[in-house]
């Protein structure tokens, strides 16, 4: 390992030691990475960022916070109103959590279009969904901390799913509350839990990185890199493009924060955890909607469990149930509808998990659930193997250049 | 299609603070609050003549846990206010080098006391009903301060084809629309050192300001920080788009 030109004597020095200076020179300066990303593509070093965001917000709360049944409620009033900026901090940990699911599947949608899952991406890909499983139980845990009435309830909810597994349902459920209800050991594991897996989610997130870097980013255009001329050093036009999109999205986590920090969170759990007292409605937060639709699409309680595990399931499965060898929706003039509609699909099943499972929900949640599957299992099989892309450019360099003078046109 | 599917997030976006209302209840009318958007601050007045409407009328059965008296200040009063009025109250302490539980004059450290000893007590004393802890209320209800102001002026007299329960009042804001709480506001009840008439909406608005102050007393600092980071992150994109257009133009 030679110094890369490195002329300060200390940097010279560590370097030749352990290659710390020549590692960030190689995977920041000499990354190749394609021309022609864009704006898509900022929300993958956005969802890094707020990993960090909820890491630091969170130790910090944990420094104040007390889990026990007795103390956890209380606990948040006093961050709230005694600890110096207490406020500030909890508003950016529980509206973070928001930002950190609304960009990442907005990184995830971005991977669909644009078939960043596809050869040889696909380990990179499951890695991610791995990802998101592990932030939904995480986030979920963290909803338990303050030991309102829905934290309780969804804690509840949640945990009673595992009872639908036939024979070791219900011992399974007493080990995961350690009790016989949810009481105080499930709040002390749920704490020790919500502290630990952000550091799995981190180890993870290198071993992304790492895959990532492997093959390099995909583009909007899906085709590979062929020469030079096709692609730029990630330093510094991604690292200032990055920055700038961090700065705009700030921006939009800021309003939340300070404007609107309970608009996200429900009201019902600013009211101290009652057992005794049922809340009329109990919903997760909005990020987990969509699954909490799927759940209850089927009378049956085990049939929605499986339902709920298989939708996250079938997205490790997506590189094969994808048969195009397209990788580009840009290219792909059918598929491009359809991937549409699964966004719109999404967004009917966050609706329905927000309301109540009765009269036309129902019916509306069960057409949302099984178009959901049909997508991933029938029409992106059939898809790919009848429709006829559109004619590939033969290289990024030239649709760059190509598209130059009219300038981005839109998806 | 593009704007389809962002209309149609942002609308099911908008409808989900719907999910912690009850839908058989009226919707709670639009009153405008002070406190309300990008620039909102407490109204000083208002909030001092809240505390008063809950000293003199809620505080007979609702708590308020989280505030001590040390938190006056805030809404405007002097320290030395503040003390007066803790030493008006009596509170338990203990146990002492006996091992006595006694009483003392509050304290400004001390948290305003509960009516009740516990909830027991409480619904003992309220015909079954218990009444919540209003620290938090602003917050811990859909559309709070709306819901609460519509709440203490929306009692009337029972539809023909509604049967109240025993000791039951008719409030079509509230779930189910019979409530525990008697009408707690009549006209003057209050009588307000600064001369404003204590009508029950008067008394209502003012203690929703209270009440809203109790819930998010760091608001005003809240909005102040929100309006400064706002205005630094518009810079920092400014330049750094700037900055962005610098470095990419070597490329074009």
């Amino acid at each position: 390992m030679s110094a890369k030109g490195f002329t300060n004597p200390i940097v010279k020095w560590i370097d030749y030691r352990l290659p710390v200076f020549s590692y960030l020179h190689h995977e920041l300066h000499e990354y190749p990475t394609p021309k022609n990303l864009n704006y898509w593509w900022n929300f993958g070093s956005l969802a890094g960022i707020f990993l960090v965001i909820q890491i630091v917000s969170g130790i910090v709360l944990a420094m104040h916070y007390t889990p026990h049944t007795l103390m956890a409620f209380d606990s948040t009033e006093h961050i709230m109103r005694d600890v110096n900026y207490g406020w500030l901090i909890r508003y950016i940990h529980s509206n973070g959590a928001s930002m950190f699911f609304l960009v990442v599947y907005i990184h995830l949608f971005r991977g669909l279009y644009f078939g960043s899952f596809k050869a040889p991406r696909e380990l990179l890909w499951m890695i991610g969904v791995v990802i998101v499983i592990l932030m939904m139980a995480t986030a979920f845990m963290g909803y338990v901390l303050p030991w309102g009435q829905m934290s309780f309830w969804g804690a509840t909810v949640i945990t009673n799913l595992f009872s639908a597994i036939p024979v070791i349902g219900d011992p399974i459920v007493t080990w995961l509350w350690g009790g016989f209800t949810v009481d105080n050991p499930t709040l002390n594991r749920f704490f020790s839990l919500h502290y630990l897996l952000p550091f799995v989610i981190l180890g993870i997130v290198v071993v992304h990185v790492l895959a990532l870097h492997q093959h390099g980013s995909n583009n909007p255009i899906g085709i590979d890199i062929k020469g030079p001329q096709d692609s730029i050093p990630f330093h510094p036009y991604y690292t200032i493009k990055d920055i700038f999109g961090l700065m705009v999205f700030m921006l939009f986590f800021a309003y939340w924060v300070f404007f609107n920090p309970n608009y996200l969170g429900h009201p019902d759990n600013y009211i101290p955890a009652n057992p005794l007292v049922t809340p009329a409605h109990i919903v997760p937060e909005w990020y987990l909607l969509p699954f909490y639709a799927i759940l209850r699409a089927v009378p049956s309680k085990l049939g929605g469990v499986v339902l709920m595990f298989a939708a996250l399931i079938v997205l490790f499965l997506l590189p094969w149930l994808d048969t195009s060898k397209v990788r580009s929706a840009r290219f792909r003039p059918i598929y491009r509808q359809f991937f549409w509609l699964i966004v719109i699909d999404c967004i009917v099943l966050g609706w329905i998990g927000a309301n109540p499972p009765e009269g036309i929900y129902i019916v509306i949640g069960r057409i949302a659930t099984t178009y959901y599957f049909v997508h991933f299992l029938i029409i992106m099989p059939l898809v790919g193997k009848l429709e006829r892309p559109l004619p590939l450019p033969t290289s990024i360099s030239e649709s760059v250049m190509k598209k130059k003078p009219g300038l981005a046109a839109a998806e | 299609m593009k704007k389809f599917v962002v209309s149609l997030a942002i609308a099911v976006a908008a409808s989900l603070p719907a999910y912690g209302s009850t839908s058989d209840a009226k919707a709670p009318v639009a009153e405008s609050w002070k406190h309300a958007g990008f620039f909102g601050t407490f109204d000083r007045a208002a909030v001092q003549r809240g505390y008063l409407v809950y000293k003199d009328v809620c505080a007979s059965c609702h708590s308020l846990k989280y505030i001590s008296f040390r938190n006056l200040p805030a809404i405007g009063f002097s320290e030395a206010e503040a003390k007066a009025i803790a030493a008006t109250y009596t509170v338990k302490d203990g146990p002492n080098d006996d091992g006595e539980m006694f009483e003392r004059p509050g304290r400004p450290s001390d948290r305003f006391p509960s009516p009740y000893a516990n909830d027991k007590a409480a619904r003992a004393a309220n015909n079954g009903a218990l009444p919540p802890d209003l620290s938090l209320i602003v917050k811990a209800r859909a559309n709070g301060a709306n819901y609460i102001y519509s709440l203490l002026t929306g009692y009337a007299d029972a539809p023909a084809d509604v049967k109240l329960g025993d000791g039951m009042s008719y409030n079509p804001y509230f779930s189910g629309m019979q409530i525990g709480m008697p009408n707690p506001l009549a006209e003057d009840q209050v009588s307000f050192t600064d001369g404003t008439k204590a009508s029950v909406k008067q008394m209502s608005k003012d203690v929703v300001s209270f009440l809203a102050w109790a819930a998010e007393p760091d608001l005003e600092a809240r909005n102040a920080m929100g309006i400064k980071v706002s205005l630094f992150l518009l810079i920092a994109i400014g330049l750094t788009y700037a900055a962005m257009r610098r470095v990419w133009a070597a490329l074009h």
